[in-house]
């Protein structure tokens, strides 16, 4: 394709500052990780002057990494489940059937997108609170089922609108075909429709992992010293004495690797996943 | 979400136009209606969660705004004394110190959320623009650029914090004693300068999401366009303006209004870079419903900024339903 000058110079004039932008924090984030704590309490060095990896050992008993790290697997696992189940059946009954409701339906669950999330925090707190109080059991409050219910149900919107696009882009010979073999519609969703789906499939689960894996509004009000996750958690590295942003890095750095390299390997799923829900 | 909607009468048709007809045909149809319940068992676990940790805590929220909830009625909300609209008069009384620091709060929102929307919107386009054709590192580049969106939010956001610290920050070493700008390190978590940093870091973190979509749009633009675009001695410029930005226009519609709702309800970047208690420069509308909620226990009060937060909202999704409406009705 012939490209003009001035477009090529362009190009440029975008790529460089907004590479720059995008790298600089990670340069940072890697590069104060194997500082020593004296490194970076004085002035910004560019380069370390000692390089070392004890901030990688320190993380782990200045805090409870660890039990944080667990929380926040078996919270957002458990989430990502779920929400993709829940998502699965919703999406199948509103891109395949017409009932009545339908519309409201979508429109409750898509304007639920629209509303701060502190405005539920507080009733959600006290309706978990109550429930256990009721069952005379702690289930919801400060518990991982408590957090996984409402990260499932955060994501659920997104995924079922996502998913429902992307079994609408799914065409319905294939169903014909599924019903000439004499299957049932749940028979169907199971051997053609979610085979077919499978990269819709695959977006939500990333866009799910990733929403629990980073909330930190609700984790900060809705867990204990037991089961907070790793948002709230890191937070837990300034004292009052001593702020150990080395060690600060070095958290950042091993609780993003997992989920970088994760969504990078799945990327292109989703951009597939967003392509079919957003443009039609 | 516009689309999911807008689509229902094609669809319909197309339904219409099946139904009725031969042996195997009226087959299907019984097929689908075997059990006129199962759409509803298929969304009931939805409905049941949405019920659950949606609806009925908003419906809770709402009648929350009308009671006196403080910390003295907390562990018993029976006893709350009904109000009215007492805590809606107390959050917009023109004259109270508390509603100018809220009328205050809410330009701070609306400023932030504007420059937001409006950078990460332009970086966005911009690099999915260039990122377009195939050249030597276009792999790399995306790759770069949707990290920040990857990373959790707190980790990106911490990086920055650090970076913006006075004494041992990135960007004083550089202003000061690299570029040699000022002598005096200046402050950017407090004072003025707050507002500065948290639009930069919502950028950092926002921008990635309007390249992903933009970029998932132009994927779908048809290639042979620009191949008679081509044939017809049309220029990149012209190709760009005439066939890109025309087909992008829905994506960019939606793309537009989801970043707006989110970023006007974006609560991880002022509090993880200021905590419970921002400059009043960065003093966003969530962190303010927080504290006056969390810190200082008036959750009436919290509950009826929440409730003026998304009537505003309600509004802005409202007129842009109005506006992509007339817009598409003119295509």
């Amino acid at each position: 394709m012939r490209e003009q000058l001035s477009f090529k110079i362009f190009r440029w004039v975008v790529l460089v500052p907004l590479t720059l932008f995008t790298v600089v924090p990670l340069y940072v984030m890697i590069t104060s990780s194997i500082k020593p704590l004296v490194d970076v309490q004085g002035a910004f060095e560019w380069w370390p002057s000692t390089i070392t990896l004890e901030p990688f050992v320190d993380i782990w008993s200045t805090v409870p990494l660890a039990k944080y790290f667990v929380n926040s697997l078996v919270v957002s696992v458990c989430a990502t489940i779920f929400s993709v189940i829940i998502a699965i059946f919703a999406s199948y009954a509103i891109s395949r059937y017409r009932f009545r409701g339908r519309g409201a339906f979508s429109g409750v669950v898509l304007s639920t997108q629209m509303f701060p999330g502190v405005l539920f925090l507080l009733p959600l707190f006290v309706i978990f609170v109550n429930i256990d109080r009721a069952l005379g059991f702690t289930f919801f409050y400060q518990t991982w089922l408590g957090l996984i219910v409402t990260y499932l149900t955060f994501t659920l919107p997104f995924s079922i609108w996502m998913l429902a696009s992307y079994m609408d882009g799914i065409p319905r010979d294939l169903d014909e075909a599924a019903k000439v073999d004499g299957t049932t519609a749940i028979g169907a969703l199971f051997r053609v429709i979610l085979p077919a789906a499978r990269p819709g499939i695959i977006a939500v689960a990333v866009y799910s992992f990733m929403t629990a894996w980073g909330e930190i509004l609700f984790a900060s009000q809705m867990t204990n010293s037991e089961t907070r996750t790793l948002s709230v958690g890191l937070q837990s590295y300034a004292t009052e004495t001593n702020v150990y942003w080395n060690q600060i890095m070095a958290a950042s750095l091993v609780v993003s690797v997992p989920i970088v390299v994760g969504f990078l390997i799945l990327q292109r799923y989703l951009v597939a996943g967003l392509t079919a829900g957003a443009v039609k | 979400m516009a689309t999911a909607l807008s689509e229902r009468p094609t669809r319909a048709m197309k339904a219409g136009v099946t139904t009725p007809g031969s042996g195997p045909r009226r087959r299907g149809s019984r097929w689908l209606t075997i059990n006129r319940w199962t759409p509803y068992l298929l969304i009931l676990p939805a409905i049941a969660l949405e019920l659950l940790v949606h609806v009925i805590p908003m419906i809770v929220g709402i009648w929350m705004g009308f009671i006196q909830l403080t910390q003295l009625y907390i562990t018993n909300w029976s006893a709350a004394p009904f109000i009215g609209l007492g805590n809606y008069k107390v959050a917009l009384d023109v004259d109270s110190s508390l509603s100018q620091q809220l009328f205050q709060s809410f330009g701070v929102t609306l400023a932030f959320t504007i420059l937001v929307v409006g950078i990460s919107f332009l970086f966005g386009m911009c690099a999915s623009l260039v990122l377009q054709r195939s050249f030597r590192g276009r792999g790399i580049l995306r790759t770069i650029f949707l990290i920040p969106y990857a990373l959790p939010a707190y980790a990106g956001i911490i990086v920055w914090k650090f970076m913006f610290q006075r004494d041992n920050g990135l960007i004083n070493e550089l202003l000061v004693n690299n570029l040699h700008l000022t002598n005096d390190p200046p402050f950017w978590l407090i004072g003025d300068n707050a507002f500065l940093s948290l639009v930069v870091v919502a950028v950092w973190q926002q921008w990635p999401f309007a390249f992903l979509m933009t970029m998932a749009g132009m994927q779908s633009i048809p290639e042979d366009l620009y191949q008679a675009a081509e044939l017809d001695g049309a220029g990149v410029w012209k190709q760009i303006r005439y066939i890109t930005l025309g087909m992008m226009k829905p994506i960019n519609a939606v793309l537009l209004l989801l970043l707006f709702l989110w970023t006007f309800r974006e609560f991880n970047t002022p509090f993880v870079l200021f905590g419970s208690a921002p400059p009043d420069s960065a003093n966003l509308l969530t962190v303010n419903i927080y504290s006056s909620s969390f810190i200082q226990w008036n959750f009436g009060l919290g509950s009826a900024m929440s409730v003026l937060l998304m009537l505003f909202l309600i509004v802005v999704a409202g007129l842009w339903a109005l506006w992509n409406r007339k817009v598409s009705r003119d295509a």
